[in-house]
């Protein structure tokens, strides 16, 4: 074919389930990933948390959808969904303090979820340090499920609805005139579509600098973890938000089939595209995860790997059609949600471009996610 | 039957004080230095548990740290049984599916993350490694040798037999063992050389430091200005239906069990593959008093040097060329393989299928460079050299050469060598380092038959000249290079050294001085086993066929070199110099059997660690999947514990049996082998020593 209605640049984790429900729509769609197969680039590090306990309307709206997404696609494919819950957790006042405002809030936007004292908290979560421990939330309905599984099952979906996938290909210019996208340039062929979308996730600004645009993402490198498989033992996600000397938020659970994975944000943004394994990762990590739950400390470490959160300043992404360029629409700086908004996200996506009118819940996430909208305070649990 | 070896033609075996402990609540006794898996082998136990996955059983395998197969519950901690020491008491469990996390209820506290500073890291106490060091230490530059290991000397301290090479630059003649001995204490009388044993090397980081298990309780980084990489190799694996059976193991933790545990791991072992190292094994494996029912090589000439191969013909062990194993088969444990010959593309041949009882499998297809450290060291900009068989694999000479090169090479980075590094040393390492010649020579011998004089049987080109260097009358010749095959000149006295010293046991001497010949034949094992002084013993040629019977008249064990003991013969004029070695059993043939075999071994085990098989990743290359990461990410092969170690070359022959070349291999990530959180989180543990 030589002309399609959509040309996704990246096949990570917003590009190929958006490529699957907008082939839903019987669109047509091609999807081009540098890297040789699906997934290779931040999708892969993800370690799969998934929930819609966020404090953005947008971003609830949307990971409510993709609860809603996972827990039906794990009928019909093996994506390791788990419903387990998050936990986030107080072990000091401040903490308690803001834990017990957001709560307030998601409560009254409906989402389940509760502030459980102390001793509730460690009768979900028996093996938790008691030491200092305040209290923390709980929302049952969040859960987990493999990343790898997850983009894999959409791909080979998105792939018997026709859509079209060129891996080993990378976008490197564009032909435009009259301020729209004409061609797509890769470093094999030139390709035609009515709507380029950048999916490219922690690349997107520099896909967008080749049309002259810039945009505010920044890979921001997260080192993660995942142990030996044991015995279920430990439910929910916990979420440690307290900054320590070295390191800020620090996450890890318990996966269905036994492995804890674990990610740690540096204390001070690692911007840039290096992926390397840092010394400083494990010896941060581990203790973060003994203080938490000391049962850990018999486990052992299996892999370590690095991955980039496409960052944005607000920590929520940039979703909605450039002002430059009149056929080019923006679904990057996912930071660290992109796994989970995704499926979500290409929902509403794939209903939009259908429709081409906008539900509430499309103007919640268009004004929320707005890519030029002005960069004011931080997203709270981000 | 028993599973320790009590007496060994070659080795000492010590007396070691018993130790109790607990399997699966049953009280036992091992020896003090055992390995959690040599003191459940040395009581008969083979199966250490089941997979989670599939409830499949699970046993030893690699012997040597780098598979996770092995694992049992110690004291309540999942441990590698291959790697962990016992103790008094200790309470081992079968790893039965998933593991249950064992409780803490202390309030954890952390101790200091301890780093250190050294000029040079050197990975690996292996003869590469030690050589290395040595000519470190000769300019007193501070170096640290770590070792996963709880003894120096890397693969040579189960090396029990002679080595070949060139006796000036790496002690050929001399048995692997010794030479360890040689080189560790070389290494240990330096000061400026730290050794850490039973440490391993979990990481190297893109800050440029190496994270060490030091002593498999403290995790440490080390800095160091230089790394030298001397990790050695790890064995390759084959993809077999039933090849995750307790029983089908690899060579090198055959002769770990023999040479250095002692223990005694099975009655009747097959090998598959015919390089030097399943050849020596076999041999190895006899020399414990271990039957050897025969070996296979899918080629039609074995790879090793035709003396290792010989020495296994002409004691009665069959060796089949162009075979391939199908099949191995038990219900716990390996009972027989099936193994069927091969046509010239390799596969099996309906119709030759063969059954051969064995209670043990062996596999020895090849090694492959333990490299991933030089790997990451390169990508991020750190000063690293490579030796031994974690550049390339060869022999342990070229080995022990290539270390004394990088020491130079170091040293000279340092500043601290003067001019050139003499092209010379290059060279000798590269001709330690060949392979076999083709061409097979004839064996030569005198036209005249009488006085006393060697008969070499020694034809095909290796790089090995301990006869020529020992022979006090230079009567034998080699030259340079030292591959040339040795030339009897004249001038024999009769002494017998070359016969006692030559690696490959390929010289005998024929003796007619007192009219009828007396042969002279070197016999590496306990002679009262199989024959006394005025037996008639059956006695081969070269390549191990019957010539008859002959008598022995003398048994005596040689200084020379210890083990080696020479049998004298008298024997018929007409076979006299045909001799080359005794039978010590017979060669028998297996049955062929009915059933044809489907050999698309789509049910083999490619990834041990996550049970994934053959079929299954060939069905994914077929849907054209050309990223080794997409498999990982469908099937989990290559994230088990062992890292892919053991899975990622099968894959990658899977591919270029499909006759694709291109594609993306897995990434690599930290860590080496699986690590506690409570060492990398430096945990202080009152109860732990
Ligand atoms: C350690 C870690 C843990 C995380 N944990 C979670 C979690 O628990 N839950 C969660 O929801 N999120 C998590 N995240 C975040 C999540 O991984 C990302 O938000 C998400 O993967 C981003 O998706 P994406 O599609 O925007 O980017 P990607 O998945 O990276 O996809 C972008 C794709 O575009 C391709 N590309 C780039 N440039 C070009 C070009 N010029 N031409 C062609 N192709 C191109 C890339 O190769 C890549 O495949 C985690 C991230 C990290 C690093
Ligand atoms: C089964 C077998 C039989 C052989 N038979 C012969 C023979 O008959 N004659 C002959 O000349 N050669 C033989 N060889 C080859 C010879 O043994 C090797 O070439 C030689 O030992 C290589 O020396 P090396 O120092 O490179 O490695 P090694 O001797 O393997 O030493 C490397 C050391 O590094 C350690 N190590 C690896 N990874 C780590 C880590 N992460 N952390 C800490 N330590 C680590 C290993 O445990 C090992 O102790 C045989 C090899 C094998 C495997
Ligand atoms: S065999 Fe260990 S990961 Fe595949």
């Amino acid at each position: 074919m030589n002309r399609y209605d959509f040309v996704i640049i990246g096949a990570g984790s917003v590009g190929v389930p958006l490529a699957y429900y907008l082939s839903l729509t019987g669109a047509t769609v091609l999807v081009i990933e540098k890297k040789k197969s699906v997934g290779q680039g931040s999708n892969k590090a993800a370690i799969g948390g998934i929930r819609a306990t966020h404090s953005n309307p947008a971003k609830i709206i949307v990971g409510k959808k993709s609860l809603e997404i996972f827990e039906n696609w794990q009928k019909k494919h093996n994506i390791e969904w788990y419903r387990g819950g998050y936990s986030f957790l107080a072990y000091d006042k401040d903490t308690e303090k803001e834990l017990r405002e957001l709560v307030k809030f998601q409560q009254s936007v409906g989402l389940e979820i509760d502030y459980l004292e102390r001793d509730a908290l460690l009768e979900k979560i028996p093996s938790l340090n008691q030491y200092n421990l305040r209290g923390g939330t709980f929302s049952p309905k969040d859960g987990s499920a493999s990343p790898l599984l997850t983009i894999n099952s959409f791909y080979r979906e998105a792939k018997k609805n026709k859509v079209v996938f060129l891996f080993d290909t990378e976008v490197v210019g564009f032909n435009v005139s009259d301020g729209s996208i004409k061609e797509v340039k890769t470093n094999k062929q030139t390709l035609k579509g009515d709507i380029v979308i950048n999916a490219s996730g922690g690349w997107a600004n520099k896909v967008q600098s080749l049309l002259g645009e810039e945009i505010p993402v920044m890979p921001d490198v997260h080192e993660a973890g995942i142990t030996e498989p044991v015995k279920h033992f430990l439910d929910p996600m916990l979420v440690d938000i307290r900054k320590t000397e070295d390191s800020a938020n620090f996450y890890f659970y318990q996966h269905k089939t036994g492995q804890i994975i674990f990610c740690l944000t540096p204390k001070r943004p690692r911007l840039g595209f290096d992926v390397s394994e840092t010394s400083s990762f494990l010896p941060i990590a581990t203790r973060r995860m003994v203080s938490l739950v000391p049962r850990l400390v018999n486990i052992r470490v299996r892999r370590t790997w690095a991955g980039m959160y496409p960052m944005t300043p607000d920590g929520n992404p940039l979703v909605g059609f450039s002002k430059k360029i009149k056929n080019l629409f923006i679904a990057s700086g996912m930071c660290g949600q992109g796994f989970m908004l995704a499926p979500g996200l290409a929902y509403y996506l794939a209903q939009y471009f259908k429709e081409n009118k906008e539900e509430e819940e499309l103007k919640i996430i268009f004004k929320e996610f707005d890519p030029y909208r002005a960069f004011g305070k931080e997203e709270k649990l981000k | 039957m028993e599973f320790r070896i009590l007496k060994h033609p070659i080795l000492k075996i010590e007396e070691r004080e018993d130790i109790p402990f607990y399997f699966n609540g049953e009280k036992l006794y091992g020896k003090r230095g055992d390995t959690i898996a040599a003191a459940l082998f040395a009581n008969g136990i083979k199966v250490f548990g089941h997979h989670y996955k599939d409830h499949s059983p699970q046993g030893l395998f690699c012997a040597n740290g780098q598979c996770d197969q092995c694992k049992v519950i110690a004291n309540g901690k999942t441990v590698k049984s291959c790697m962990t020491l016992l103790e008094p008491n200790m309470k081992i469990y079968s790893l039965e599916g998933l593991p249950d996390l064992p409780d803490f209820d202390k309030m954890p506290t952390f101790g200091q993350l301890k780093e250190y500073e050294y000029t040079v890291l050197i990975v690996g106490g292996g003869p590469a490694g030690l050589a290395a060091a040595k000519e470190l230490a000769k300019r007193h530059v501070k170096t640290l040798i770590v070792d996963d290991k709880h003894k120096l000397g890397g693969k040579l301290i189960l090396q029990t037999h002679k080595f070949f090479g060139s006796v000036d630059a790496c002690y050929a003649g001399t048995r692997g063992t010794e030479i360890a001995e040689i080189m560790e204490k070389d290494v240990r009388e330096q000061e400026s050389i730290d050794i850490w044993l039973g440490s391993t090397v979990v990481w190297v980081f893109s800050d440029k430091k190496v994270g060490i298990l030091k002593d498999g309780k403290e995790y440490v980084l080390v800095k160091p200005d230089i790394l030298l990489v001397a990790s050695g190799a790890r064995e390759k694996f084959l993809a077999f239906e039933g090849n995750t059976l307790p029983g089908v193991y690899g060579a090198g933790a055959l002769q770990t069990l023999i040479n250095r545990d002692h223990v005694r791991p099975s009655e009747k072992i097959f090998v598959i593959g015919g390089g030097n190292v399943g050849l020596i094994a076999a041999y190895h494996a006899l020399q414990a008093n271990i039957d050897v029912v025969g070996l296979c090589e899918i080629m039609p000439e074995v790879g090793g040097y035709l003396v290792h191969k010989e020495k296994l013909l002409k004691l009665g062990v069959p060796v089949y060329t162009s075979h391939t194993v199908l099949k191995a088969e038990g219900k716990e444990h390996v009972e027989r393989v099936i193994i069927a010959k091969v046509d010239d593309k390799f596969r099996p041949i309906k119709g030759t299928e063969k059954v051969i009882e064995c209670d043990t499998l062996l596999v020895a297809v090849g090694l492959e460079p333990i490299n991933e450290f030089a790997e990451k060291a390169k990508q991020f900009g750190m000063k690293v050299y490579v030796a031994g068989d974690a550049e390339e694999i060869a022999e342990a000479s070229s080995a022990i050469f290539s270390g004394r090169i990088r020491g130079l090479e170091i040293l000279k980075e340092l500043g601290l060598y003067e001019g050139e590094i003499p092209e010379e040393f290059y060279k000798t390492q590269k001709i330690l380092g060949s392979r076999p010649g083709k061409k097979i020579h004839e064996v030569k011998v005198p036209e005249e038959k009488k006085g006393v004089y060697p008969v070499i049987n020694c034809v095909q080109e290796i790089p090995c000249n301990p006869c020529e260097v020992v022979c006090p009358k230079d009567a034998i010749k080699i030259g340079e290079p030292i591959t040339n095959v040795p030339e009897y000149v004249t001038g024999c006295i009769g002494c017998e050294i070359c016969v006692a010293k030559c690696p490959g046991l390929a010289i005998t001497l024929v003796d007619w001085r007192k009219g009828e010949p007396i042969v002279s034949v070197p016999f590496e094992f306990e002679p009262s086993l199989y024959f006394k002084v005025g037996d008639m013993v059956d006695v081969t040629d070269r390549e191990g066929h019957l010539l008859g019977k002959a008598e022995v008249v003398y048994i005596r064990n040689r200084t020379v070199s210890k083990g080696t003991r020479i049998v004298k013969l008298k024997a018929d004029r007409d076979i006299a110099e045909k001799i080359a070695g005794i039978r010590i059993r017979e060669p028998y043939e297996p049955k062929k059997i009915e059933e044809e075999m489907d050999i698309i071994p789509d049910d083999a085990i490619v990834c041990r660690c996550e049970r994934v098989t053959a079929g299954e990743i060939r069905k994914l290359i077929r849907e054209g999947v050309r990223d080794m990461n997409e498999i990982k990410a469908l099937t989990r092969a290559g994230m088990g514990a062992c890292g892919g170690k053991t899975c990622t070359s099968l894959i990658k022959r899977i591919f270029r049996e499909e006759g694709i070349e291109d594609f993306e291999e897995f990434t690599k990530r930290p860590l080496y082998i699986e690590v506690p959180v409570s060492k990398l989180s430096n945990l202080k543990e009152k109860n732990d020593e």
